[in-house]
């Protein structure tokens, strides 16, 4: 651990003396940005900074990969601890807590745009997405970029040869397990999986169905939320996977993405997961699929409210040199730019973040000829965001979602029922959030 | 008249040693010290704000009952690698001492795997036995056994076990190789004379000469399956199913670089430090008599 953080300390030291000579030599201030898109979206990082660059003179953005999310996140706080932090660094979802609460180590971005007076306005953002990052008051804090939210993935072939119809995907829940039913019974190894199952199946399934995941807005409202999320309809849901696990209707595939690959390989006919896995079933599966709703339950009173995103935002590191700042602000300007935005959207199958740049690629026809890729962002702006659907914001996250992981699969493997694991976890997790809210206390 | 060869010179000496007591200081006691420090500590990620707060971190560790099964689960697995690990070895080697032919070629193949690093080493075995894809999985579905380590617990053990000995095999073949060699062809050729056999040959004096190797190689192995083994566990199952793979080290990575609990972090990694010191303390005062050099 002090070993890591140290090396990674010497190379943001030698990061930055680089910098220095290489900003004195060309007298442009360059602008680092640590970010964690790998494969053919760090290439379209690389373009939108080359983009910027060369739309004006006097800054240059220098993207750079640092690893994974925690990685690249682990390594910034580290360069800040060392007085030498980058100036943006992307952050998911799940760290936003920590980046919220380390007051003074952050540049708000709302503050950001104010004071070097760049045209900004938050309600141009989707509200799902503006509401996962601004403060108690309402302030963006941190600048919205690669957003994404859960969708159905279904395999027509599989789905036609089982006798259903693919124009008529599942709606509901009990529809799911009907038509995992019958791919089961026409011989499919495997009905229906996901991906991300904390995520998915409980996080966002909370919101879908306007129930609380956690105390204080789900968190939003400050540290000293408390997990909520066993509460009736969330133990009847995973009683139901469970359920459906033990007829083999439902299969458990891992944690985090691994499941997408029974998926792509056609051996599970259903999938809910990511709407950012579309470029990656689009290159692997050889077969028809398309990408429906997220079920809900029916029954639900107000059901479906919204899903909640994931992903990841830019985060603005406290600068001891301010010139930094204009340029900062200059860039984000470029970046939330309907055209920057919607080209992004449609070649990463990230939602467009902004309302100018759905608006545009629905002009474009893009929605058209991409039958599907529109309905993460339908699932997102379905109805206005409640205290249950806005976002999530837990401290110590990363572990809250390891122990639901733990929790989860001892329900998978029968060692548990629904509500004994979710009670569990409930408890597990809210140590880890009276953890952080002590160590965040002043 | 005094024998041993002394120093006249002061300081010299003390220059001598220097370099090796500098590198100890600053690789070794230096962290070791801040770790002590930084497990009394609860501190937010970006250091905004620290508090001293005694031995709250390891009474909350010691009240979780996630990590005292940790303690279990790094039991078994160390024992296992380490026994597993040293058998399947010193087997290599024995085969590998009698071969005359292409002797060379078969020594080269079995040290091949400790180029290999840790986190590969995992994803290799990880394509062999995964659920969906593995290779492995396909044969032992032909065959009727269901294996998804995804979701059992067991499975999930043997394959960090199979991924952790395999990769440490080649190091304690080297070894039990060397120490083969070492033993004298005359005590050999003379038991065998007095009419005993392979396997009698081997315990009565192989197995004795090679025990100074053995308990280096023990040292060694449990010192490798505690603290080693992480990139093998981050790679093939992430601590799951549950935390039927989460050992002590693993849990140590996890809250320290991926959650950013730092104070948390350096309490679990100062219990480790002080098991590791008993357990070296126990094979150096009690297993070491054993041993004849």
């Amino acid at each position: 651990m002090i070993k890591s953080g140290k090396s990674s300390l010497v190379r943001a030291a030698l990061a930055v003396a680089l910098l220095a000579l290489t900003t004195q030599a060309q007298a442009v201030t360059e602008i680092q940005w640590w970010h964690s898109m790998t494969g053919k979206l760090n290439d379209i990082v690389g373009e939108i900074a080359t983009k910027f660059n060369a739309s004006q003179t006097e800054y240059k953005v220098t993207p750079i990969y640092k690893g994974q999310y925690d990685e690249s996140m682990t390594a910034a706080i580290a360069a800040y601890r060392a007085g030498n932090p980058p100036q943006i660094v992307q952050v998911f979802e799940v760290g936003t807590a920590t980046m919220m609460a380390a007051k003074g180590a952050v540049k708000p971005v709302y503050q950001l745009m104010a004071e070097q007076k760049e045209p900004f306005d938050p309600k141009g953002f989707l509200g799902a997405v503006s509401s996962y990052y601004s403060d108690t008051t309402g302030h963006l804090i941190s600048m919205p970029f690669n957003s994404s939210t859960q969708v159905l993935y279904i395999n027509d072939d599989a789905f036609k040869k089982a006798g259903l119809d693919p124009n008529n995907p599942p709606k509901t829940w009990p529809e799911v397990e009907q038509a995992a039913a019958k791919l089961k019974a026409s011989g499919a190894a495997c009905g229906f999986t996901t991906g991300w199952q904390s995520w998915v199946q409980l996080e966002s399934f909370s919101a879908w169905h306007n129930v609380p995941f956690s105390t204080l807005q789900n968190g939003l409202g400050g540290t000293g939320t408390r997990l909520q999320f066993n509460g009736p309809l969330q133990v009847r849901h995973i009683q139901n996977l469970a359920d459906w696990a033990k007829k083999g209707e439902f299969t458990y595939k891992g944690r985090k993405d691994e499941p997408l690959a029974s998926f792509t390989s056609g051996e599970c006919a259903m999938i809910t997961t990511s709407s950012g896995s579309y470029a990656n079933i689009k290159a692997s599966a050889k077969f028809a699929w398309r990408v429906a709703t997220l079920p809900y339950y029916a029954d639900v009173k107000g059901a479906p409210q919204n899903t909640i995103i994931g992903g990841a935002t830019l985060w603005v590191l406290n600068q001891k040199n301010k010139d930094m700042y204009k340029g900062i602000a200059k860039f984000f300007t470029f970046l939330s730019s309907p055209e920057v935005q919607s080209d992004w959207h449609q070649k990463t199958g990230y939602v467009p973040i902004t309302l100018a740049a759905y608006d545009l690629t629905r002009k474009q026809g893009f929605y058209q000829t991409n039958p599907g890729t529109d309905i993460a962002i339908k699932e997102l702006t379905n109805k206005p965001p409640t205290a249950n659907s806005k976002g999530l914001r837990l401290g110590n996250f990363v572990q809250i979602r390891n122990i639901i992981d733990e929790e989860l699969e001892s329900v998978w493997s029968g060692q548990k029922n629904a509500k004994q694991a979710l009670d569990e976890a409930v408890k597990l997790g809210n140590e880890q959030l009276e953890r952080f809210e002590k160590a965040n206390s002043n | 008249m005094e024998k041993r060869v002394v120093f006249k010179s002061p300081w010299l000496p003390y220059a001598l040693v220097a370099p090796q007591l500098v590198i100890t200081l600053v690789f070794f006691f230096w962290p070791a010290s801040q770790a002590l420090y930084w497990s009394l500590l609860i501190q937010d990620a970006f250091a905004a704000r620290t508090q001293f707060v005694w031995f709250d971190n390891f009474r909350d560790l010691f009240n979780d009952p996630r990590y005292l099964a940790s303690f279990q689960i790094t039991a078994v697995f160390s024992i296992l690698v380490t026994v597993i690990g040293l058998s399947v070895a010193l087997l290599l080697a024995v085969f590998a001492d009698r071969v005359v032919r292409g002797a060379r070629v078969y020594k080269t193949l079995l040290i091949w795997p400790y180029a290999v690093a840790a986190a590969v080493a995992a994803v290799l075995w990880v394509f062999l036995l995964n659920p969906t894809l593995g290779v492995i999985t396909h044969l032992l579905r032909a065959l009727g056994y269901d294996w998804n380590y995804l979701l059992n617990a067991r499975q999930a053990l043997i394959l960090i076990v199979i991924a952790a000995v395999w990769k440490q095999i080649s190091y304690n073949f080297l070894f039990f190789l060397a120490g083969l060699q070492s033993v004298p062809k005359s005590l050999i050729e003379a038991a065998a004379i007095d009419g005993a056999g392979p396997a009698r040959r081997f315990w009565t004096i192989v197995f004795p000469m090679l025990s100074p190797t053995t308990f280096f190689l023990l040292v060694v192995n449990i010192v490798y399956a505690f603290f080693d083994t992480f990139a093998i566990v981050d790679a093939a199952t992430g601590g799951g199913p549950v935390q039927a793979t989460a050992i002590l080290v693993f849990k140590v990575y996890q809250d320290g670089v991926q959650a950013l609990d730092l104070g948390g972090s350096a309490a679990q990694s100062v219990v480790l430090m002080a098991i590791v010191i008993g357990l070296t303390v126990v094979q150096f005062r009690f297993v070491e008599r054993k041993v004849q050099y």
